[in-house]
């Protein structure tokens, strides 16, 4: 029997000191995953258009209520913070924005756009929706 | 790949990798970033357009060409974007062969159902009937 060899391994992930980046890489990709499954509700959506009043009666019985608000608010947040961390990302993938005081100014430039757009989305939709 | 060849190894895996369809995925992810990029503030009208609308009305708006035509564009986009970056959150952390092929596999039923969806219904709203 031969014997086990032992292979350096890669550290695990919490051996790492946590970092503005690092945690917004995590959330960069759990926003992703959330928006994935968020289609379901675009797609349900315009189906229940496509379908009839019938329909889309239960779209906006979910989209008025508080649980339902509270799920397309945080749609569109994973949103627009996906697509600002993303446009984070075209930076360095030009070879720009890598320096230390760089990367923490772009990285929070990201998270402050990314909830104040969501806000200002949400005030431009409450001053329509009141008009209605 | 097995017999003799006229082009050299380096021309074989030139661009390709271990993966055998080299950077393809890396390139459409960001091709399709840019799309939804440019694409988003529309989106964000057209939505904020049919708020608090009926049905009716919501079905009125959403069958104007131009709107339909952006729609159609995002959801495209954005099924392809959506299936690159699963596969890639299933390739990360899944290290089981069989459930990682099931997975891939399932990702790619998901995406396509939803935009298939989502264009039927565009589609349907466009003809009118």
């Amino acid at each position: 029997m031969t014997a086990r060899i032992e292979r350096p391994l890669s550290p695990h992930l919490q051996t790492y000191r946590v970092t503005l980046t690092m945690a917004l890489s995590i959330i960069h990709r759990a926003t992703g995953v959330a928006l994935y499954f968020g289609t379901l509700l675009l797609a349900w959506w315009l189906v229940a258009v496509a379908t009839g009043p019938g329909a889309y009666s239960y779209v906006q019985a979910f989209t008025s209520s508080l649980i339902g608000k509270l799920i397309v608010f945080g749609y569109t947040w994973a949103l627009l913070h996906h697509l600002v961390s993303g446009i984070r990302y075209f930076f360095w993938d030009l070879g720009y924005g890598f320096k230390a005081n760089e990367r923490e100014a772009l990285t929070w430039g990201a998270l402050i756009a990314g909830i104040s757009l969501t806000l200002l989305v949400w005030i431009i939709a409450y001053a329509i929706g009141a008009g209605r | 790949m097995s017999g003799p060849s006229l082009r050299t190894p380096l021309a074989r895996v030139r661009s390709l990798g271990s993966s055998h369809s080299g950077t393809k995925d890396f390139w459409r992810q960001r091709l399709t970033a840019v799309a939804m990029a440019l694409l988003i503030v529309p989106v964000i009208v057209i939505v904020l357009m049919l708020l608090g609308r009926n049905q009716a009305g919501a079905k009125q708006i959403l069958a104007q060409l131009p709107i339909a035509i952006i729609l159609l564009l995002f959801i495209i986009a954005s099924a392809w974007h959506m299936k690159i970056g699963m596969q890639i959150v299933i390739e990360d952390y899944i290290h089981g062969e069989k459930t990682k092929l099931a997975l891939v596999m399932a990702n790619n039923f998901f995406c396509i159902a939803v935009a298939l969806a989502s264009i039927y219904a565009i589609l349907k709203l466009s003809s009118g009937v």
